[in-house]
């Protein structure tokens, strides 16, 4: 597995950072290595995630947040389930995720625009509507829909629905949003 | 049998791409006298893209529906849905702490006490009616037929948040599966990852994990596969032609929910049931449960 060699500033403010955002203390990763053992995605990751964990407690916030293996995790929570010093692992993945948006340093674009496409199509309608949803994914990335092949298999079966389900009250969840957008 | 209310929180695709999941789920739950009441005006959970954007934004969207059911007269809240699950459970867990209970609720607008118990439909159920009383109403027996229960990642997992059996060696969909009387095959990928939503931008990730669990569900000489969760049960089914194509296979594994196999037991009707929903055709397999000896002549 190629691992990234660029020299990294050390940034001693970032496994603070983690840590408090994540309500996890770091100090406690030995490098057993069991999350990366158990992680399904290892094999398609650019950084193992013990090796993430080492990253993060020598404060190398580039390499880490710059990292393609963040996003493409899948929270499946294996190594949360078994890390032998109960570190939730999985939410520092969700917490790095937070963190390389906030610094721009996205590697995987189309995973941060899919959810986004997502998270859009709830605001919008209070529920998530799959069609409106990769119409959007498709705008953002300007990428070919490589599902196309499944659109016919889900029409004909009554999966893919042509409208949105919007609730009643979709003002409540668009001012979630907004004052989420407010706080942050 | 004594019927207890529960708040149903159906997750959005129990509207469209598990419509039989939601289906056969609210017709076992009228069949073991679980009753369920939705969540008016539910809204979406936020799923991974919200929990892995912001933990408050995830928290509060779960959280409106957490103000609406606690407004109910019910036991708790449950879900089919582990994914759902998994962050009406978190958010809940979260919100004991003062700091960010008062943030939550200052988003949402409304009293959010966070104390109803959550729970999976699948724990709802075993909890009601032990196994071996279900099988006391069935009235077809799963009789010759072979599956593999996958519960998926997250139906019990991480184990402190989840708290319902095996993190690592679930069993309950195994007992629940014999005692509806199918022959239950051990399975090494119970609750390893399928891939989740990375297929829609990273096909071949789903391909790879997804095939591996049809590649053992077939090499073990299952019939079926059992699933609990929407999105494995999807990536299985849907999208088994594309593991097909870019594995070389050619598996023709049907992948039900176990809500429709434990309908049939208890003798619902196959089109209730919307066996017809499901990707790969599962005539054949059902044919075995009627015959048991079929399996024998196609041989
Ligand atoms: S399992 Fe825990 S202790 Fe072991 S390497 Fe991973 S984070 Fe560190
Ligand atoms: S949660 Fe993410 S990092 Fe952890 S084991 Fe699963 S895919 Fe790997």
């Amino acid at each position: 597995m190629p691992t990234k060699t660029v020299p990294d500033r050390n940034d001693g403010n970032f496994l603070q950072e983690v840590q408090q955002a994540s309500e996890q203390n770091l100090t406690r990763c030995y490098q057993c290595g069991n999350c990366t053992a158990g992680c399904p995605l290892s094999f398609a990751y650019d950084i193992p995630v013990n090796k993430l964990m080492r990253m993060l407690q020598a404060g190398e916030k580039h390499a880490v947040l710059s990292s393609r293996a963040i996003w493409l995790c899948a929270s499946c929570e294996t190594c949360t389930t078994r890390c032998p010093n109960e570190i939730d692992v999985a939410r520092i993945m969700d917490v790095l995720r937070h963190m390389a948006r906030r610094e721009g340093l996205v590697a995987e674009a189309p995973v941060r625009h899919l959810w986004d496409a997502f998270l859009t199509s709830v605001e919008k309608h209070g529920r998530v509507f799959e069609v409106g949803m990769m119409a959007n994914f498709v705008k953002r990335t300007g990428r070919f829909w490589t599902d196309a092949d499944l659109a016919p298999v889900a029409l004909g079966k009554g999966k893919l629905g042509l409208r949105p389900h919007c609730i009643e009250h979709q003002d409540e969840v668009q001012r979630i949003f907004a004052r989420f957008r407010e706080q942050a | 049998m004594s019927v207890t209310q529960y708040a149903y929180y159906p997750g959005c695709s129990g509207m469209g791409s598990s419509i039989e999941y939601d289906i056969s789920t609210r017709a076992l739950c009228k069949s073991l006298g679980v009753e369920l009441l939705d969540i008016p005006d539910w809204n979406c959970c936020g799923s991974t893209p919200a929990h892995a954007s912001d933990h408050l934004l995830s928290a509060s969207l779960v959280a409106r529906n957490l103000a609406i059911a606690e407004s109910m007269d019910v036991a708790g809240i449950i879900t089919p849905c582990p994914s759902c699950l998994k962050n009406l459970k978190t958010t809940s867990l979260r919100m004991q702490r003062k700091a960010f209970h008062d943030k939550v609720e200052s988003i949402v607008e409304r009293p959010v006490r966070a104390d109803l118990p959550i729970k999976s439909v699948l724990q709802t159920v075993l909890e009601h009616c032990e196994p071996e009383a279900i099988a006391s109403h069935v009235s077809r027996p799963l009789k010759g037929l072979k599956v593999v229960p996958y519960y998926g990642c997250i139906m019990n997992r991480p184990p402190d948040v989840m708290t319902f059996d095996d993190p690592e060696n679930p069993t309950s969909l195994d007992r629940l599966m014999t005692a509806l009387g199918a022959e239950v095959l051990p399975f090494p990928h119970k609750v390893d990852c399928c891939g989740a939503s990375l297929g829609l931008v990273r096909r071949d990730l789903v391909t790879t994990l997804s095939g591996r669990i049809l590649d053992t569900a077939a090499a073990l000489g299952a019939h079926a596969i059992v699933a609990a969760c929407p999105m494995c049960q999807m990536n299985l089914d849907m999208r088994q032609s594309q593991i097909n194509r870019a594995n070389h296979t050619r598996h023709h594994m049907p992948v039900f929910y176990y809500t429709q196999l434990a309908g049939l037991a208890l003798g619902q009707s196959e089109s209730c049931l919307c066996m017809d929903k499901l990707c790969v055709n599962p005539a054949d397999t059902l044919r075995l449960v009627d015959c048991p000896a079929a399996e024998e002549r196609t041989r």
